[in-house]
């Protein structure tokens, strides 16, 4: 079955379409979720939220979006209500080191792959670093590609604020990344 | 216009679609330093872009633990929409019981006031 036949049947109410869904989407809802929280226990608990939720919202669903985006805006919210209450309790971290991460991407040019994967770790560093405001919004909107308007619909801010936070989020990421010393910009 | 100005845009003139104004415009398509900056900005793009394909692997049972968590919910679902099924079915067998208990009240006191009085 493709996915939009997966998709069809869950709405008819078919359980097992469904669970075929979550196996389908788990990892990339997983690393998602990972990137928005910033911790293992945290995404798992988003991740099983997000899919309680998806699965009572699926009749609503019209497929004016695609399956992932849509399940995309539910993980966003779910996250965005899970950081806002844990927050409170404890400091927020991000160390991509306690999970496994898995590239599909084949790299042509080992030199190319190694640059990159140096690039790919000093930038989860920074995200790490990034208030979870500014990390949500960074993560949203410049690696996932959601619409500002979406973003702000889930995060419950306006399109206004959403944008000033992203280039907030852009600034500080730049100035991590690409170090200034004596008047050179150098990749750090 | 000034660098330090233009470093203030360059966040948001990044963005494909979002108008600049040709101030800037002009600034930077004249001054290395922030053609460079810009270029800096694409590269920072770009390596977040390229995040989305780098998937993260979850520890080993946590999809079987979201999916058992989706059973219960759904068995939960399911028993209470029985549940909900039947109470509608009890609400509506007692709204019918106590229309029929009614009606034959009504029918009894009726026959009762046209049946003729024996003489005392």
């Amino acid at each position: 079955m493709t996915q939009e036949e997966l998709v069809a049947a869950a709405r008819d109410g078919d359980q097992g379409a469904f669970e075929e869904l979550v196996r389908q989407t788990y990892v990339a809802t997983y690393t998602l979720a990972f990137r928005l929280t910033g911790n293992e226990e945290d995404a798992r608990d988003v991740v099983q939220e997000t899919y309680l939720r998806a699965w009572k919202a699926i009749r609503r669903f019209r497929g004016d979006a695609q399956f992932s985006t849509w399940l995309y805006r539910i993980t966003a919210n779910t996250a965005s209500s899970m950081t806002q209450r844990r927050s409170r309790n404890r400091a927020d971290s991000l160390d991509e080191g306690s999970a496994e991460v898995v590239d599909d991407r084949p790299f042509a040019n080992p030199e190319a792959s190694s640059e990159a994967s140096a690039l790919h770790q000093r930038l989860s560093a920074a995200m790490a670093d990034l208030p979870p405001k500014l990390r949500t919004i960074v993560v949203l909107k410049d690696v996932y590609d959601l619409p500002h308007e979406a973003i702000a619909e889930e995060l419950g801010i306006s399109v206004a604020a959403a944008k000033v936070r992203l280039h907030r989020a852009r600034k500080r990421l730049r100035d991590v990344l690409f170090e200034e010393r004596g008047g050179v910009a150098r990749a750090v | 216009m000034r660098c330090e100005d233009v470093a203030l845009i360059l966040p948001r003139a990044v963005d494909a679609g979002e108008p600049v104004d040709l101030a800037v415009q002009s600034h930077v398509g004249s001054c290395l330093t922030c053609q460079a900056e810009l270029a800096r900005y694409h590269r920072l793009l770009k390596a977040l872009r390229n995040l989305r394909t780098q998937y993260l692997v979850p520890a080993p049972g946590t999809l079987a633990q979201t999916l058992a968590a989706l059973g219960e919910a759904q068995e939960r679902n399911a028993i209470r929409s029985i549940l909900s099924g039947r109470r509608s079915a009890y609400i509506g067998a007692l709204g019918g019981a106590a229309v029929a208990a009614g009606a034959a009240a009504a029918a009894v006191a009726l026959a009762r006031r046209r049946a003729p009085r024996l003489a005392g």
